[in-house]
């Protein structure tokens, strides 16, 4: 059972469904307030989507700076696994955790509809059930959606196999090279932009996001559990 | 110690793509403002600084640019010290 921290912030409005979308896998999932300090030896952290501070300066600038996010960045160095899901994404972004950013999308409308996505990695902590190839239908919910990279980096991410979905028979937001997700080059810090803990359930009209949360589960000792270990509430390395 | 205003402007890198400008530019060539060729939209910003010398305003507006008021990846920014245009 893995121990899961969903971050919440002041605008965060996902953090519920994200918190039932983790426990509903197995998890020991719990919320950390973003003015926390200790993500009480997670072994992995959500971001997840909303509208934190509200939008203000652009989509995530202010959340990255949350007294919680030094403790994510430690916990992302160590290894540990980190997933952002839509404002979580724009926030991890922020933070330089994750290269590029998201900005207003193309045609400008907010967009609030399914749209489909392939499975491009399996080798994530997020993604290791699915099968490579494998299209999902997510509903996206953003304003702030395109995602943008200078051509260096969008052919490394390419080069390297860091970008973990892409958009299939339509770009909704005008992304680049049609990209919905994205890895560091750790492959311990993803981000989505389409919402997988919204499609978990038959009864909320699909669960092709299910796995994202089961593939977390799954996974074995991260390296984060491998070198280090809680005593006492302490982390100490080893 | 005195006050200066500085005045940022953000605005979205060149070669990407500026939606809100483009429907504005749209929105000006339907009531017949032909003559725009091109706009692009950023964002002003006006901030009272306590610093001691102009260079130091300057200097210091120029860190919270690159911490926090625009996004490297992005945007570009300008600054400009009570009313001095300074790149």
């Amino acid at each position: 059972m893995k121990r899961v921290a969903v971050i919440v912030f002041p605008g965060s409005n996902c953090d519920a469904e994200t918190l039932a979308a983790a426990r509903a896998a197995g998890a020991d999932a719990y919320f950390v307030w973003h003015r926390d300090t200790d993500l009480r030896q997670a072994d992995v952290v959500i971001l997840p989507g909303g509208f934190s501070y509200g939008d203000y300066l652009r989509s995530g600038a202010i959340a990255r700076f949350s007294s919680v996010m030094g403790a994510v960045a430690e916990h992302a160095r160590a290894g540990g696994a980190v997933l952002g899901i839509c404002n979580g994404f724009q926030i991890l972004c922020e933070a330089g955790l994750l290269p590029g950013g998201l900005m207003r999308n193309a045609r400008l409308r907010f967009l609030s509809r399914p749209v489909w996505v392939r499975v491009e990695q399996t080798d994530t902590p997020f993604t290791c059930l699915y099968e490579p190839g494998q299209v999902l239908e997510l509903p996206v919910a953003h304003g702030d959606g395109r995602y943008v990279v200078d051509a260096r980096t969008a052919a490394e991410l390419e080069a390297t196999d860091r970008v973990v979905w892409r958009y299939v028979r339509d770009n909704p937001n005008g992304s680049t090279n049609e990209i919905a997700g994205v890895t560091n080059a750790g492959r311990n810090v993803v981000g989505i932009m389409p919402h997988p803990e919204r499609r978990d359930a038959p009864a909320l009209g699909g669960q092709d996001g299910a796995r994202v949360f089961h593939s977390m589960e799954a996974r074995h000792a991260t390296q984060h559990a491998a070198d280090v270990r809680a005593v006492d509430d302490r982390h100490l390395r080893v | 110690m005195s006050a200066f205003r500085v005045e940022v402007r953000v605005m979205p890198r060149a070669a990407l793509l500026d939606p809100q400008g483009q429907a504005v530019e749209h929105a000006l060539h339907a009531l017949g403002f032909g003559e725009v060729a091109r706009v692009r939209m950023g964002k002003h910003l006006v901030l009272e600084v306590k610093a001691a010398s102009r260079d130091e305003a300057l200097e210091r507006a120029r860190a919270m640019c690159d911490r926090l008021l625009a996004n490297p990846v992005t945007e570009d920014y300008d600054l400009a010290v009570d009313g001095g245009a300074t790149r």
